[in-house]
């Protein structure tokens, strides 16, 4: 098959509806448009029945037990939210101490500073080398003030995927609710709310090939109940905890993906992991000073994080412009703060101005990433041919020695 | 971010990219910024006895802005006399290149690399009076 430009492989930010996920969604659009709350005819009933269809599929995916479990909500955003001010709320008189990490979305560090700025303490925990939080910080971290602690399933950067289970046990056995941010693991890695004792979570359909704008928050109905105020006040839908009319097209697009990950995920994953080896080892083959960021170990099977030594990121994406992947550099960031993710690992904020992520997914091909490898080397190697810093490495100048004039 | 026409002209063909040598002492060499910061510019400039710039050349770690800068820089500089090109302000390379507010910081450190490069070959040419 023919290479196609531009390349998707930004599969972390978001992912193309899947064909089959759109053919269920579209007859929600036009003649099933009915409203899932409207109780008196058949417009409303054939509408709640595909919601209730979507949530079983979606609960099947995690581990619930029971579909009742499954709030709706317009992306994990919103779920993060809710998770995190609805509990705080509701349990304040219980505690006012949450527990998350520094590594993870600002959707969760945004909603803790806020929670702060309310009253709440909250501990960041940091992370080793490769992103993974100990859960023995978990513990020592808990305190009779602990009402929450939330860890994401996978990161959205460096895609190292946290050690939930045996956070749970801890949390379980604490009698401290975790909430997980696990919208990049879907189907791509195991996660079973069961298992793991997860007792709330935050999920989203535009990562697992559904569409944009549903996403969903498993709250744990039994051992424990879990309970939370509402965020949002209006007709008491979902269980009185997210008022607003269901987006019924999007909820059965969801349970779609969901379902298709269930059949399919294990398989994909393998697939992904081959692929993303092949990116790897094409890269590293032909270059020097090449680093991987996050762990080989505990890693989402479609990503790939690396930093090119000497090149900065946004100007080899610049030169890459018929591929997309996205980068850990400043200058990609409204902020002009090198990602804090990187930062965390403490690979120093030279390496995450170098740094590439590469998001692989559902339709990417060996054809795209032998194209993409090529590509990026081939780059590199102009670009370093241009950067002061590699000629000084290349005399045999140790930069950190260099005293530099930051501006 | 979209970038500008001539942004990506320099970019793509970025003008004066090399070394000049570093001992010569009509050579001056300007290296600002820092890695950590995700921008270093090096701008070295050669100068004859007439006092103008008869060559100009850098090396860049940065974005597509920070190289078309520099590029942009050496351009201007060369067959300027030293006070000439002292006197180039980032603004005008801002102008010059469509660079948006978070940009401007890579226009700033152009400025400086000339500023650095000149202020390195007063300090040879003195050296070497005194040394006389």
């Amino acid at each position: 098959m023919a290479l196609k430009l531009p390349i998707f492989m930004d599969n972390h930010s978001t992912t193309p509806v899947d064909p089959r996920v759109l053919e269920e969604m579209i007859p929600y659009f036009t003649t099933k448009f009915g409203n899932a709350a409207s109780r008196s005819h058949s417009f409303g009933w054939e509408a709640e029945e595909a919601v209730e269809i979507g949530r079983e599929r979606i609960a099947r995916v995690i581990g619930a037990k029971d579909s009742k479990e499954i709030v709706l909500t317009s992306g994990a955003t919103e779920s993060d939210n809710l998770a995190l001010k609805g509990v705080a709320e509701f349990y304040k008189d219980k505690g006012n101490h949450i527990i998350t990490t520094v590594t993870e979305h600002k959707a969760i560090l945004d909603t803790c500073k806020r929670l702060e700025k309310e009253g709440f303490e909250v501990t960041y925990l940091g992370v080793d080398k490769v992103g993974r939080v100990d859960p023995d910080d978990v513990k020592k971290a808990i305190t009779d003030k602990t009402i929450l602690v939330s860890v994401m399933l996978a990161n959205n950067e460096i895609g190292t995927v946290q050690p939930l289970e045996e956070i749970g046990k801890i949390t379980r056995e604490r009698g401290v609710l975790l909430h997980s941010d696990a919208v990049q693991g879907i189907g791509k890695v195991e996660f079973d709310v069961q298992k793991m004792n997860v007792d709330l979570a935050s999920l989203t359909a535009h990562k697992i090939y559904g569409p944009k704008g549903v996403g969903a928050l498993y709250v744990r109905r039994s051992k424990p109940r879990v309970r939370l105020v509402a965020q949002m006040d209006g007709g008491g839908h979902e269980r009185g905890m997210r008022s607003g009319t269901l987006a019924v097209p999007l909820i059965v697009g969801f349970g779609k993906a969901c379902d298709i990950m269930v059949h399919e995920g294990k398989q994909e994953s393998a697939t992904l992991i081959a692929l993303r080896e092949r990116l790897r080892a094409r890269i590293f083959n032909q270059l020097d000073e090449v680093y991987v960021n996050g762990s080989m170990e505990h890693r989402l099977p479609g990503n790939m994080n690396i930093s090119f030594n000497f090149v900065e990121g946004e100007g080899l994406l610049m030169a890459i412009k018929d591929v997309a992947v996205s980068s850990g550099s400043a200058c990609t960031s409204s902020s002009l703060e090198p990602s804090y993710v990187l930062r965390a690992l403490g690979v120093g904020d030279e390496l995450a101005h170098s740094s590439i992520r590469f998001g692989l997914g559902r339709f990417n091909t060996e054809e795209e990433v032998d194209y993409v490898a090529d590509l990026v080397v081939g780059k590199v190697k102009r670009l370093r041919e241009m950067s002061p810093l590699w000629e000084m490495h290349n005399e045999g100048i140790d930069l950190k020695s260099v005293a530099w004039v930051a501006h | 971010m979209a970038y500008s026409t001539k942004v990506i002209e320099h970019y793509e063909n970025p003008k004066n990219v090399g070394t000049l040598d570093k001992a010569d002492p009509s050579v001056g060499t300007g290296l600002v910024g820092a890695p950590a910061c995700g921008d270093v510019m090096r701008l070295q400039i050669k100068v004859n006895d007439a006092g103008i710039i008869e060559d100009a050349k850098f090396k860049t770690f940065g974005c597509g802005s920070a190289i078309a800068s520099s590029s942009l820089a050496t351009e201007w500089i060369k067959g300027k006399t030293v006070d000439e090109a002292e006197a180039i302000k980032n603004s005008q390379i801002v102008e010059e290149l469509n660079l948006p507010p978070v940009k401007i910081h890579c226009s700033v450190l152009a400025e400086d690399a000339i500023k650095s490069a000149i202020a390195d070959y007063r300090k040879k040419q003195s050296d070497r009076r005194a040394t006389k």
